[in-house]
């Protein structure tokens, strides 16, 4: 349990997070298809700002994980199909229901529980997604 | 207090996300939320039919705690933290809106048009959040990672797949909006 407390905070903090900021609002993606608010453009534009100086900083400084590995992120596999085709089914995904899969959870305990509807349907669609990976273009 | 009960400004939000994937990456993991539906398709068994589902599914337990997490945080802001304000959508919004028939937008975090029991168990309401759901499910794991692995973590470490997705998630996002929206609703 005691190695679990921080991923449990981070998860907290990351709620009240998408929270208060709206990113949870289904509205708020509405307007952002629409181009019509800076808002959800902005929180984007900042995370990604801020996480490439984190990224960089912590490369300057060599920074290492609490395991003791230097700290890095995982590539991305390489190819160009399954990620303009897979982005766009998720894309016309998110924009119907208004919430990606953070959000999703996040919601359930903003006490939307026909939310659980999404999330059954979206675990249907990655099952369903494993069943036909070899048939698909990547 | 009452600053933490505001709406939260982007430039707050931004910044803490980008800590919530560095936190995750010091720890030795990585930020991405679409992941846990993989690893709850396993934790059901998916993977004696599947080979995908074939995982150690306690490798990515701690990506779960953060679901837990994440649900607590969102009953958190909501109960002690709600904003006293409806949200502050554009005017043109508002008014869009109106016109495919959404009432009184802003007031909820979700228009009650699309996630309130009455509507849900009507065939439009229902086959919304269906046909939405798989629609996520199934193109966050063929793109490889949703707004949080690929968005963020992504467009952080500067990785082309990443914005290619990203590319594509606004495809998707502006089909449905503009062009199947109008029919719908």
């Amino acid at each position: 349990m005691g190695k679990y407390i921080k991923f449990f905070l981070v998860g907290i903090f990351f709620g009240i997070v998408l929270v208060k900021s709206e990113a949870v609002s289904w509205y708020r993606i509405f307007e952002m298809f629409k181009f019509q608010s800076f808002h959800m453009y902005g929180i984007i534009g900042s995370a990604v700002a801020t996480g490439v100086l984190l990224l960089l900083l912590s490369k300057r400084i060599q920074l290492k994980t609490i395991e003791g590995r230097f700290l890095r992120v995982p590539l991305k596999d390489r190819g160009f199909r399954r990620y303009i085709i897979g982005g766009s089914i998720f894309g016309l995904g998110w924009a119907l229901c208004g919430a990606c899969p953070g959000p999703m959870y996040i919601l359930v305990g903003t006490g939307v529980f026909s939310m659980f509807i999404v999330i059954i349907a979206a675990l249907v669609g990655t099952y369903i997604y494993g069943v036909l990976k070899d048939k698909l273009p990547h | 207090m009452s600053f933490l009960s505001q709406p939260w400004p982007w430039y707050i939000a931004g910044p803490s996300i980008a800590v919530v994937m560095f936190l995750l990456l010091y720890f030795g993991k990585t930020f991405g939320m679409s992941s846990n539906l993989r690893t709850l398709c396993a934790i059901g068994g998916a993977g004696k039919r599947v080979k995908f589902f074939k995982m150690d599914w306690r490798d990515y337990q701690w990506n779960l705690i953060v679901v837990l997490g994440a649900i607590l945080g969102g009953f958190i802001a909501h109960t002690f933290l709600k904003s006293p304000e409806a949200i502050a959508l554009s005017e043109q919004t508002m008014k869009d809106l109106s016109s495919l028939g959404f009432t009184n937008a802003g007031d909820t975090l979700l228009p009650k048009e699309l996630f309130d029991w009455e509507n849900v168990f009507t065939i439009k309401g229902f086959s919304i959040l269906i046909i939405g759901g798989f629609l996520v499910g199934f193109g966050t794991r063929y793109a490889g990672g949703c707004t949080s692995g690929h968005a963020i973590t992504g467009l952080s470490s500067l990785q082309l797949p990443s914005l290619v997705a990203v590319v594509g998630f606004f495809l998707g996002g502006l089909i449905m909006i503009h062009f199947i929206y109008p029919i719908l609703f």
